[in-house]
């Protein structure tokens, strides 16, 4: 193996997490943390906020169900109230009609003075009452009093006829009257010992109904009507229209007790109490606007969804951060890991190629020394032999034997000390005799390819502290680098310099294709190659730990079309060590 | 002056015959054994000045070698060979009272300058 790519199969992770985050393995491990870092947010999330919206929502509704109850008592018990005023008012009117039907003779009742006479006690003591008729079982109206010409009609064929007469008793929907004014019947029948048996049938002002009791402590916002089962209006309603209109609300299913409902009307929220009054055919309705109730609920529910809003953002944040922050220490400690793999490895392999390199180099030393020593007692003989025909050219040849073993011996120097490289060596290092050290390695294959390599030291550059074996590993690696990106008959310039915060630059420039933009940001990272096969992606990435480690820094800038520059920066003096 | 005897133990006998040869090319009195072992039992029936002795051999190596003759001949001088890169056992030569370490490969006057250094003699040529 040659020693350049040794050099380029050595592992050492640079300390560069921008880039690893971009590279292609490091995106699946970009992935790899993005995912994990998701399922704890999720799962976090889960543990953390399916409580709490449980509990607010039970809350929500609790306090909706709390609410509305509070809401609904007062409608109920005013609408409760209201009915059983209504039906006192019906059933005291219809008890006076059959206290008179039972208290009066036939006769009496026929009688139009005493009708006239019963009608005014009737109004003095209940109040409401407009007329009063007597009619008989055929129908006949034999007696009236009050305001309409209604003496002698029969009734036979109406309908509240036949049914007073099945009943007993008949309370009529409301209607106007000739002279305008709502009213509605009650009719009672009574029926003698003797099998005989009339109707007293009076006329109630249904206005009075409204003004008396439903209209009672009615707030503006508010409404109280009657309606019967077919939503025409008994009373007035301030809202549904005048008596005898026809509401738009659908009339609800009968129920024996007080019901309260919601509903809406346009953008209003409406509550609506009704009760059915018994012994009529009147629907009570009353309708509040709930705006206090309303105020209550929103703020209460203002304040709940705050709390909720304000938790879910707090604890939100709070998981974000801790995920972005445990797994930001899990990825930082898994790259502290790797980095540390790969330098064991690195380590490993240098340690084995150093002591394969030992192993040569000392087998090569021996049959060395031997050849020399031969050479040497040639070159003894020669001294003490007198002249003969071929005495030069041995000398020579002995000459030529001598000069290449010292060339062996350099290479086996080189060798030996390239598996001295593990063991850290901070010596005073000359970068001009480093960098020919290194192109001593590399010049045959320039020199194959036509390049030519340049090096231009500035003369004050002075000698730093270093370790030789791990500065010939970097200039190895950069320059290894050059001479593959030029093409044959390239240039390569490294120039060295002193920096003006006294640090020293060595530059090693290449007149090559250029690296892309994209490809520059990666250039470091482990595993990245341009060179598809035959590269590991490695050996940049090992200069990169290098310089690191030795307290320096490395930078590339590239133009396409242009070429290439390593730029790497040393300190002068030792650097701390582990550093 | 009477000669400096020189004894070379390494186990590269072709080594170890041509250095010797070439010290007694220059006037030493030089002999050669090709294991500690050897080393050790001929310094027992026969002086020596100094010696040189290969670090790395098989069975008993350099540094015991040194060792055990320092025991029996405690004035002889002792020079080891070394390879490159292993100084550290020329550094534990030298505790153990070897006079010097040379680093292979080494050439004749590099032997001879440090037998003379070792013996207090200023120059032989």
């Amino acid at each position: 193996m040659k020693e350049t790519e040794v050099s380029r199969e050595q592992n050492g992770l640079p300390d560069h997490h921008r880039a690893m985050d971009k590279g292609g393995k490091s995106d699946a491990r970009g992935f790899r943390y993005r995912r994990l870092r998701k399922f704890s947010i999720i799962l976090m999330s889960i543990v953390a906020l399916v409580p709490l919206i449980i509990m607010t929502a039970v809350n929500y509704y609790q306090y909706q169900k709390a609410m509305r109850a509070d809401m609904i008592f007062p409608i109920t018990r005013q609408t409760s109230n209201t009915r059983h005023a209504l039906q006192s008012f019906i059933a005291t009117r219809r008890s006076a009609l059959d206290f008179v039907i039972r208290g009066s003779t036939y006769e009496e009742l026929s009688n139009h003075d005493k009708l006239a006479e019963l009608l005014d006690d009737l109004k003095t003591a209940f109040g409401g009452f407009i007329d009063l008729g007597l009619i008989d079982s055929r129908g006949n109206q034999v007696s009236y009093v009050g305001p309409y010409p209604l003496e002698g009609k029969n009734y036979r064929d109406q309908d509240w006829f036949h049914e007073v007469s099945i009943r007993g008793v008949y309370v009529s929907d409301v209607f106007k009257g000739y002279r305008g004014f709502p009213h509605f019947v009650i009719a009672i029948m009574h029926s003698t010992g003797d099998g005989r048996s009339y109707i007293l049938r009076a006329t109630l002002d249904s206005d009075m109904m409204y003004r008396d009791i439903i209209s009672q402590n009615l707030r503006p916002s508010s409404d109280a009507f009657l309606v019967n089962r077919s939503g025409v209006l008994q009373t007035p309603s301030h809202f549904y229209g005048k008596v005898l209109d026809t509401i738009s609300l659908a009339i609800p299913a009968y129920s024996p007790k007080t019901e309260v409902m919601e509903y809406t009307q346009g953008t209003k929220k409406l509550l609506m109490g009704y009760a059915f009054i018994e012994g009529a055919p009147f629907l009570l309705i009353e309708t509040v606007e709930p705006a206090s109730y309303m105020e209550n609920w929103l703020s209460v529910r203002k304040q709940l969804l705050w709390f909720l809003f304000t938790s879910v953002v707090i604890i939100l944040a709070v998981i974000i951060w801790g995920a972005y922050h445990m797994v930001g220490r899990i990825r930082e400690a898994d790259l502290k890991r790797t980095k540390m793999l790969h330098e064991i490895e690195y380590t490993n392999k240098m340690a084995s190629i150093g002591r394969v390199a030992a192993g040569v180099a000392h087998e090569i030393n021996n049959p060395m020394a031997i050849i020399n020593e031969n050479a040497g007692m040639i070159r003894d003989i020669l001294t003490v032999t007198d002249n003969f025909p071929s005495r030069e050219k041995i000398a020579k040849y002995v000459n030529s034997i001598v000069v290449s073993v010292d060339r062996v011996s350099k290479i086996t120097h080189r060798l030996l000390g390239f598996a001295k490289r593990m063991d850290p060596q901070i010596e005073l290092i000359n970068l001009k005799d480093l960098i020919d050290e290194v192109l001593s390695f590399l010049g045959k294959e320039a020199l194959h390819r036509n390049i030519a390599i340049t090096y231009d030291f500035s003369p004050d550059l002075p000698e730093i502290e270093s370790d030789r074996g791990q500065l010939q590993q970097v200039f190895l690696n950069i320059v290894t680098n050059a001479i593959e990106a030029v093409k044959d008959g390239g240039r390569i310039n490294i120039d060295g310099k002193v920096r003006p915060d006294g640090r020293v630059d060595v530059l090693v420039h290449d007149d090559g294709p250029g690296i892309s933009k994209e490809d520059l940001e990666r250039i470091f990272e482990p595993f990245f190659t341009t060179k598809k096969a035959h590269g590991t992606g490695l050996g940049l990435s090992i200069t990169y730990g290098i310089v690191q480690k030795l307290g320096g820094e490395i930078k590339v800038e590239s133009t396409l079309g242009e070429g290439t520059t390593f730029i790497v920066t040393l300190p002068v003096a030792r650097f701390e060590a582990g550093g | 002056m009477p000669r400096i005897r020189v004894m070379i133990v390494d186990d590269e006998e072709d080594l170890v015959s041509i250095l010797v040869e070439r010290l007694q090319f220059r006037g030493y009195q030089a002999e050669g054994v090709l294991s500690g072992k050897e080393a050790i039992a001929k310094a027992a029936v026969q002086e020596f000045d100094i010696a040189v002795i290969d670090v790395k051999m098989p069975e008993i190596n350099g540094i015991e070698t040194l060792r055990r003759l320092k025991k029996i001949k405690p004035s002889m001088k002792v020079i080891l060979l070394t390879g490159h890169g292993c100084e550290a056992e020329g550094e534990e030569g030298l505790a153990e009272g070897a006079f010097d370490y040379l680093i292979k490969p080494v050439n004749i006057e590099e032997i001879t300058a440090k037998i003379n250094s070792a013996l207090g003699i200023s120059s032989r040529e």
